[in-house]
């Protein structure tokens, strides 16, 4: 189970990483956030985003609809 | 003893090969010390600029075209999200972006005039293409607020919520006959230095 869950559906660019980088400030490293988006470029962006701020994606899944992310805080 | 041909070395003088064996091994020991001192150098200028270099990215934002106007702020909202300070400089139309009223009373007249003539502010700025008569930004809205999209003015309070910096230029404002009354709360002000000192300063800088 994550640390912090957060809700990025319907969500368009730049909203999910500006939500994220201010979710991931409440946790300490280590910690997990799960996200949830439905943005096309979530992916990218988000793989993007964790490798310049040193957070890691542990889990990434995707069903068509929904992108489910686990990320742990670096 | 023979070469890389398979031709007999036995017959070549012994000096001659001494010599050649010296020759190489001087000419790999020079490469190898030029390489050295290039590669410390480079690691050291690394090291010390590491502290000095700062994750900057600074944007000055001329247009005040609703398109491009969304592009900037994602891109500085985007940087903000990714860690970076962001410094956003508004001259000529994008100054427009930062209206929160139009004032026309006490201003010469054609002053006035821009003020009439200028957009009141970004929820009523147009578009670079398909703006005719005003009908695009409207479909523009339209879509974007269909698709979730955020729209110019949310996306302008977002960035000053994020701490961008934002800064008009002054002697863009000038020419417009734009006040300091007119434009949003918590802006800086300044001239080109203002903006070249970011700059300077910066990884990422573009021009909008």
């Amino acid at each position: 189970m994550a640390d912090k869950h957060l809700d990025c559906k319907n969500l368009k660019c730049p909203m999910p990483v500006v939500r994220i980088s201010r979710a991931i400030k409440e946790l300490s490293p280590g910690q997990t956030l799960s996200v949830e988006a439905t943005d096309l470029a979530f992916e990218a962006d988000l793989k993007a985003w964790t490798q310049k701020m040193g957070c890691e994606m542990v889990e990434f899944a995707d069903d068509g609809q929904i992108q489910q992310a686990i990320i742990r805080k670096g | 003893m023979s070469d890389l041909n398979g031709d007999n070395l036995a017959d070549v003088n012994p000096v001659l090969l001494e010599y050649i064996d010296e020759r190489i091994h001087a000419e790999i020991n020079e490469r190898y010390n030029t390489f050295h001192s290039r590669l410390e150098q480079t690691l050291k200028d690394c090291q010390s600029g590491e502290a000095k270099t700062s994750n900057r990215a600074t944007i000055v934002v001329f247009s005040g075209d609703m398109d491009k106007l969304i592009a900037a702020f994602i891109i500085s909202t985007g940087a903000v999200a990714m860690g970076m300070d962001v410094s956003m400089y508004f001259t000529f139309w994008g100054l427009t972006a930062l209206k929160k009223k139009t004032i026309i009373k006490g201003k010469p007249i054609t002053e006035k005039l821009m003020g009439i003539l200028l957009p009141s502010g970004p929820a009523h700025v147009g578009t670079s293409k398909l703006n005719m008569l005003g009908m695009g930004p409207m479909f523009f809205k339209y879509v974007m607020n269909k698709k979730n999209i955020e729209t110019l003015p949310d996306l302008i309070s977002l960035a000053s919520e994020m701490g961008i910096r934002m800064v008009g230029c002054q002697m863009s404002m000038e020419v417009m006959g734009i006040t300091r009354e007119e434009l949003i709360d918590g802006l800086d002000y300044g001239g080109v230095t203002t903006y070249l000192t970011d700059a300077s300063d910066s990884k990422l800088t573009l021009f909008i």
